[in-house]
Order: C-alpha cells, then sequence, then structure tokens
C-alpha cells in the first residue's frame, strides 16, 4: 500500500479455458483481465456492457455456472472450466428472446445500454424466486417468496437504469414472468 | 492495474505457504472489492492465491449444536440455507439487506468480514486517507462526514466497517477460525476481532500476515424475536446509514448490535443489559463515548429510533 512502484512489473500472461454460450474458448490472458474485458475485448462478445466497471451499475451483468454476476468484479483467470451465458446466448434480432420480445414490447428502455445486463439479471431473478432464495422484501424468511413487482424490484436492484425505464422494466419482467407459469 | 502473477491452490496449508513464499501476497476469493481497490491501485499485490478450490463451501452442524460456515460459502447461499433462515433469522436478513444480487452470488463469508470501507476519501486516490496511506491525514475529519462513525472512531479515522452480515455475525458471537502460515491454527471471537483504529487505522483485524479465515461458527441457537433494520438513503442497494440487529427474548432480554456507527460492529455489553429498560437506555450506553461530527451527529438520533421500533415491532 504504501510501496512505491517506479516500474511496472512485466505483464504475467495465464491460459484460460471456458464456456461462452456453449462454445468452448481457449485465451491467454494478462493475469489483470476481467471477465467482461476479456468477453468483450478478446472474444468481440460486446452485448455486455461496461457501465461503472466497479459493480455498482449491473450493466456487465452475466451468468456463470447458472447465477448472476457483475463481470467487471471477477478475472478471466478465475472463470477457469466455468460455463458463462451472455446476452448472446440467449437470442439474436432473427430469434429473439421471449424476455427480449418483453423488454421491446414494453419499452423497457430508452438508451440501450443497461439492458442486456437487465435481461440477463431479470432472467436470473426468476430463477433465483424459484430456487426459493429469499430478499429483502420478502416478508416471512421459512416459506418460499412469491414473483410480486416489490420482489422483482427489490432484486433488480443492482441493475441501475439512468434514463429512468424502471416501470416499464418491471412490466416486461411480470409479462414474461406471467408467461412462464401459464 | 499493477501486474501481478496469479496461483490457484488446493488446500488451506497450500494458500498460508504461498502467503509466506511470496512478497506481497493476498488471497482473493469472491473479488468483489479487492478488484476494486486493485483497479485503483488502493491495494498493489504482487501475487494474488486464488483460494476458490479450497472447499470451504459448506454449512455443517457443530458438535455444541451450532453451525461452522465455511470461509467460502457465498453470501446468497447463507441467507437462503434453511437453518439459517429458522435458527438465525437475523443473519439471513442482514445479509438479503446488504449489497445486490450479483454480489451476494460472489462474496463470500469471509470476505464480506474483510471488506474495507466505504469512506468516499480512501477510495480518492487525490486525499489524504491514514486508512490508504497511514500518516497522511484524514480528509473525512473537515469534509463531507455524513456517512462516518460516531463512535469508537480517533483523530486518525473515522471511517465506518461497511458490512451488514458481520452485524449480525457480532450479535449471534461468531468464532472465525484462521489457520496460519507455520500451520497454527485460532479460534478467535468476533468481539475481539476488529481492532480500533487508533493511530493506525490501516491495520483493521488481528489478522497476522498470511493468516486464511477457513470457517466462521455460530454458537447453539438464541430462540427470540431476530430483527434486522437498515435505514439508509434509498430502499435498496445502498451501504447503512444505520442499522439495528436485534435478538428479543419473549420475557423481553436480549441483545443488541449497530452497523453504520463505527469501524466495526458496535456492540456492549452495557447496552444489552439495558435492553428491558429501553431504546434509551440502550442508546444512551452505546453512544456514551460517541464523537460524533456536525455532519453525522444525527446518526445517534436515527439510531436511538431505529432503536426504539426494533423493540417495539419485538414486543409486538
Amino acid at each position: 500500500m504504501s510501496s512505491q512502484h517506479l516500474t511496472t512489473p512485466v505483464p504475467s500472461m495465464v491460459p484460460i479455458s471456458f464456456k461462452v454460450n456453449g462454445i468452448q474458448q481457449q485465451l491467454n490472458v494478462d493475469t489483470r483481465t476481467t471477465l467482461l474485458d476479456a468477453l468483450r475485448e478478446h472474444l468481440h462478445l460486446t452485448g455486455t456492457k461496461k457501465g461503472c466497471d466497479h459493480g455498482q451499475c449491473g450493466a456487465c451483468t452475466v451468468m456463470v455456472n447458472g447465477r448472476r454476476i457483475n463481470a467487471c468484479l471477477t478475472l478471466a483467470v478465475m472463470q477457469q472450466d466455468a460455463e458463462i451465458t451472455t446476452i448472446e446466448g440467449l437470442g439474436n434480432p432473427d430469434e429473439l428472446h421471449p424476455l427480449q420480445a418483453a423488454f421491446i414490447k414494453h419499452d423497457g428502455y430508452q438508451c440501450g445500454y443497461c439492458t442486456p445486463g437487465q435481461i440477463c439479471s431479470s432472467m436470473a431473478v426468476l430463477e433465483e424466486i424459484k430456487a426459493g432464495i429469499p430478499s429483502h422484501v420478502t416478508h416471512d424468511l421459512v416459506s418460499a417468496p412469491n414473483v410480486t413487482a416489490d420482489e422483482i424490484r427489490e432484486r433488480m436492484s443492482g441493475n441501475i437504469c439512468r434514463c429512468g425505464a424502471y416501470s416499464n422494466i418491471l412490466a416486461a419482467i411480470e409479462e414474461y414472468a406471467e408467461g412462464l407459469e401459464s | 492495474m499493477k501486474a501481478f502473477t496469479y496461483q490457484r491452490v488446493k488446500t488451506p496449508a497450500e494458500a498460508a505457504t504461498s502467503a509466506q513464499q511470496h512478497t506481497n501476497a493476498k488471497f482473493i476469493a469472491g473479488g468483489t472489492n479487492l478488484l476494486v481497490l486493485m483497479k485503483l491501485e488502493i491495494e498493489t499485490p504482487a501475487h494474488l492465491i486464488d483460494v476458490n478450490g479450497l472447499e470451504l463451501d459448506k454449512i455443517e452442524a457443530t458438535a455444541d449444536g451450532g453451525l461452522r460456515i465455511g470461509a467460502l460459502v457465498r453470501n446468497t447461499d447463507l441467507a437462503a440455507d434453511a437453518r439459517i433462515r429458522r435458527d438465525y433469522g437475523v443473519l439471513s436478513r442482514a445479509l438479503v439487506a446488504g449489497a445486490s444480487g450479483q454480489l451476494r452470488n460472489q462474496a463470500t463469508t469471509a470476505g464480506n468480514l474483510l471488506q474495507r470501507t466505504r469512506c468516499p476519501y480512501f477510495y480518492d486516490t487525490n486525499q489524504p486517507c491514514n486508512k490508504r496511506l497511514p500518516g497522511s491525514g484524514c480528509a473525512a475529519l473537515d469534509g463531507f462526514s455524513r456517512q462516518h462513525a460516531v463512535v469508537g472512531t480517533s483523530q486518525a479515522c473515522i471511517a465506518t466497517h461497511p458490512s451488514d452480515m458481520a452485524v449480525a455475525m457480532r450479535l449471534l458471537d461468531a468464532v472465525i477460525e484462521t489457520v496460519s502460515p507455520d500451520g497454527r491454527e485460532r479460534k478467535i471471537p468476533i468481539a475481539e476481532f476488529y481492532r480500533a483504529p487508533g493511530n493506525t487505522p490501516h491495520l483493521e483485524t488481528v489478522l497476522t500476515p498470511g493468516e486464511l479465515i477457513v470457517a466462521v461458527s455460530l454458537p447453539a441457537p438464541l430462540g427470540g424475536t431476530h430483527i434486522y433494520r437498515k435505514v439508509r438513503d434509498r430502499a435498496s442497494y445502498a451501504f447503512a446509514l444505520v442499522s439495528v440487529a436485534a435478538i428479543i427474548q419473549p420475557d423481553k432480554p436480549g441483545r443488541v448490535a449497530l452497523g453504520g456507527v463505527a469501524h466495526q460492529p458496535w456492540r456492549l455489553a452495557e447496552a444489552d443489559n439495558a435492553v428491558i429498560q429501553g431504546a434509551q437506555a440502550v442508546s444512551d450506553r452505546l453512544f456514551a463515548t460517541a464523537q460524533p461530527t456536525a455532519e453525522n451527529e444525527f446518526k445517534i438520533i436515527l439510531a436511538q429510533r431505529t432503536l426504539a421500533s426494533v423493540l417495539a415491532e419485538a414486543r409486538g
């Protein structure tokens, strides 16, 4: 902390392999490379966005081994053998995921920058509720939480939308969740 | 970020040995705080030891009726564990009051205890900060101090400990189990884990270099009503201005710990003893030595009112 580094140490390169959207990838990365930078700069999967790069905005949310995380707050080298799903793995313009279609229908964005993170996050939110994971607004800790507007709002609080499209984002998620139930 | 070498380890002994062999080494688990600090070059490890492969991710029953939580149990999994939800509700509540879903999926039990303060002057490397650069001064003392500590502070530092989980762990008398590079194991009661800032606010815990947390143990369940009440500037995903963790027994005695007011979860035996007398008595004892700034003295009133609300809720 107090030591002064007058020269930068030589970067350390490490081989890494993981699966992204079902495709095995092998990379040789500087140990400093975050998973976010590996996805965007090495694999050119630029759907995942860099907002704050400090875990505060949620724009970089991806699924790793089935759980949503901030891709900016983990190193690529820490994800050896991981299975990663990004927005590109959910759908594409010709074949939209139903949740993507719901975001379009409900106008769940303005500039769209936070949208890939919002969509990846909301996919995981519905899984987390299904798995019985409690949240800050779950009234009874010992019974299973339900898919309610309050639960979705609370669980999506790690995804910031500076355009303020929150009410439409909520509407999109609710419609998609209802489709899952019916 | 400064360049560093990287190593995965398989056993706690291997981790501790590696920490001894490399100068300026750091363990990394969830990384949700450490990587931010490395990006800002507040932390500049030359060697990162990835402990995620240590298989310390189980929650096991102990012989005395408690639970032993592996250091790598993620915050989400700890909050969702059926035994924690049933018998240690205050811990589950504290966990889900903190951070975001994404962060809780990554953050670990040990890492949560060891996270650094969120004092903005600690993160702004253009500002003096005794915690970041010992001897450089404290920009918060005369700066914006609304979020800062009101008790247990020193002239060198008024930073708070940001964790919600740690407040519940303190309330529950958790014990932190470690292993050192020489193979020594020890059990540290959480009451003795954090150091007062004094003139050395950069030294935050009693851990020695290379000492690795392997588990956190909880004593047998206490029963009673468990409450974690967090007051913050927005309804979700913000650090506490004040938080109150409480376990109140049916016949009214109980225990309380506060977050957001000190360098560590703030709990005093004399305050616990005053629970039966009500919020004013508890608050008077918790803040007897308080030295707030003009900007954060409101926290004392806020804490007292939050305590009153929590005690009223507990008493139905």
